[in-house]
């Protein structure tokens, strides 16, 4: 196959009744789809798209919850030629004004023809509309023609080339929606064949269960993409409905004899804690063959309450695996193997931290155990390097650099980022890491990112919203992750200096900011610290430090 | 009953799921919509619930269209518990 058409077409013809999607939303009866309803729900919006003038090449934005609309509208892109990129939907909590602030940003940049949506959300997207900017129309989910059989010799995707923009991944927040991945066919199927390999796909056997959204590529490219072009069939629910009912994916795995699972380090944690035991009456989770952990730091002891929760479910020790993945190289960059639980590294904690070495060690008074990211898959080769872009030896502490066949084509209209994230055809990941016999461990973060839940959060977009609390100062509030062992994830701190020492002023103070940047951003923030004038350090260039901020504030908390 | 049962709800959102025991919590102030309880925490509390007054929130009714305050479910739990 060299385009996502072709692959949709093979399907279609070799074997329209298999079932693509079993389609899950609470209250309702798994919806079974076929290749053959996939892909004609997909032809009703290759032809609304082609009806409202919308060229190939050109960028369709689908702001659609999780649901057959958007399945059809996506595919439906694929198929005329368009180059679809899926947003996060509007939240209960998020402000309306906001969402429409950041969907005006992203247009700016991104330049879509069309925007798609339905009926009841068409009003804040014409709001984000401005004079002159590049949709030509903004297509709604209850105006497309009926589904019909798609006639795959005149459609316009068939002339895309391998090389072609496929589809756009955007990152969340004002600063992610500023860097739109693109993604080329060829990228996309270099990714699965190798990841394919990795994970030792069993097409005839597998079967992929995922409650994952399908804007970030986690959800888009291991549990979307990798299952509907490779023919394995796919179990998807809501990330809505699981988080309000987690048991649902066990449900799920025992009901379809699901195999392959893939969801962020936090999950574990989540699903070995708020489920009861009447959810999991009957489940039978042995058919589970890997739960690969990505999309933030992967933490042994979470894998540990995981299993000891699902163990007596038939749950397989050797099902929890790990895998370092980014938008940047399509998806993995490696993978554990399969058949053993990942290699775990005891290491002293007093070396790692004040010589960045990891030196094996037997002394638990002085330790840390790291959890391995498994070894790049067959087509990525990884580097340590150090600030100069040397290669640092095995065991040393080094930023993580990769190159590929898979890598983005560019973000989407920003060659200037582009350019300054790779280094003589290396892209430099800004994570922190180290080898060990081609192992490896991803230790840490150059790059200024808090990863909340598996989602990116910029610390730059949480101060300019505390900014706009009134009673701030602009340059004098600073935010920053620290770990939370028992949820399993980061959690923001907000640091902000003010010159009034009215205890009730300040209890004020922090109440406003958490509740602006919960309204206005995709995380709740709970932890904010109001301190005098002078509190926060600085960079010689009079920024807020971050990491020094970081370590004064946990002193400080005790 | 239902100011006890407020106050309880309260107590909990401030203790185990905020994390500052210290913060007031009224009966009408907006828990959902305004980010206060997050999606994460949802289930902490139809746990809680379940635990410490016998009724069930059912997953499809932890949004903000089934309550938004605490006046709001403190509603909903005596409906159920009237049933």
């Amino acid at each position: 196959m060299s385009t996502f058409f072709d692959a949709l077409r093979n399907h279609y013809e070799r074997h329209p009744e298999k079932t693509a999607i079993w389609l899950q939303i609470a209250r309702r009866a798994d919806t079974p789809i076929t290749y053959r309803r996939l892909l004609e729900g997909a032809h009703a919006y290759a032809q609304a798209y082609a009806a409202r003038g919308i060229q190939p090449d050109e960028v369709v934005i689908l702001i659609l919850q999780h649901g057959e609309a958007l399945l059809a509208a996506f595919w439906g892109a694929v198929l005329h030629g368009a180059i679809p990129s899926i947003l996060p939907f509007l939240t209960e909590k998020l402000s309306p004004q906001r969402y429409k602030k950041d969907l005006t940003a992203l247009i700016g940049v991104t330049r879509p023809a069309a925007i798609v949506t339905y009926p009841e959300f068409a009003p804040v997207v014409q709001k984000a509309l401005t004079p002159n900017d590049s949709v030509r129309a903004v297509l709604l989910s209850n105006e497309t023609p009926p589904p019909s059989p798609p006639n795959f010799s005149r459609l316009a995707g068939r002339l895309r080339q391998p090389e072609d923009i496929v589809l756009l991944q955007h990152s969340s927040g004002t600063t992610g929606l500023q860097k739109g991945v693109a993604l080329s066919h060829r990228a996309v199927f270099n990714q699965l064949q190798a990841y394919s390999e990795a994970i030792r796909l069993d097409r005839a056997r597998d079967v992929i269960v995922s409650w994952l959204p399908l804007y970030h590529d986690m959800g888009l490219i291991a549990s979307f993409l990798l299952p509907v072009l490779e023919g394995v069939p796919l179990v998807l629910m809501s990330p809505f409905d699981w988080v309000r009912a987690p048991y649902r994916l066990f449900q799920a795995v025992s009901h379809y004899r699901g195999t392959l699972t893939w969801m962020p380090n936090f999950a574990y944690m989540f699903c070995a804690q708020k489920i009861r035991d009447r959810h999991l009456e009957g489940v039978d989770l042995s058919s589970w063959r890997a739960v690969i952990n990505c999309s933030e730091p992967v933490r042994p002891e979470s894998h540990q309450v995981f299993y000891e929760r699902f163990q007596p479910y038939g749950l397989r020790h050797t099902a929890l695996q790990t895998s370092y993945a980014m938008a940047e190289n399509t998806f993995a960059v490696t993978q554990s193997d399969l058949s053993r639980p990942p290699v775990l590294d005891a290491i002293q904690r007093t070396a790692f931290l004040t010589q960045h070495r990891a030196i094996p060690t037997e002394d638990e008074s002085d330790r840390l155990v790291m959890m391995s990211s498994g070894r790049p898959i067959a087509n990525t080769r990884v580097r340590i390097v150090d600030d100069q872009g040397r290669d640092v030896p095995p065991r040393t502490v080094g930023e993580i650099a990769i190159r590929s066949n898979c890598m983005l084509t560019g973000y989407y209209n920003r060659p200037d980022l582009t350019e300054k994230a790779f280094l003589d055809g290396w892209y430099l990941t800004g994570d922190y890491g180290y080898m060990v016999d081609g192992e490896l461990f991803v230790c840490g973060r150059k790059k200024e990112i808090i990863i909340v839940g598996g989602k990116n959060i910029y610390p730059q977009d949480i101060e300019s919203l505390v900014y706009e609390v009134p009673g701030t100062h602009p340059g004098r509030a600073v935010a920053f992750g620290i770990d939370d062992p028992h949820t399993g994830t980061e959690e923001v701190v907000v640091v902000a200096e003010s010159d009034n020492p009215d205890p009730t002023f300040r209890q004020n103070l922090a109440l406003a900011i958490q509740k602006h940047v919960s309204k206005n951003s995709p995380i709740t923030l709970r932890r904010v610290l109001i301190v005098d004038r002078q509190w926060i350090i600085k960079t010689s260039s009079g920024k807020p430090a971050r990491t020094a901020n970081k370590e004064k504030y946990l002193a400080h908390q005790g | 009953m239902s100011a006890e049962m407020i106050s309880t709800l309260a107590h909990f959102i401030a203790q185990e799921i905020l994390r500052q025991p210290d913060r007031k919590i009224t009966a009408t102030e907006p828990l959902i919509s305004s980010g206060l309880i997050d999606s994460l925490s949802l289930m902490d509390l139809a746990l809680f619930v379940e635990d410490t007054f016998g009724v069930r929130i059912e997953d499809t009714e932890l949004n903000a269209d089934t309550f938004d305050s605490l006046k709001a479910l403190a509603a909903l739990i005596q409906r159920k518990q009237g049933q």
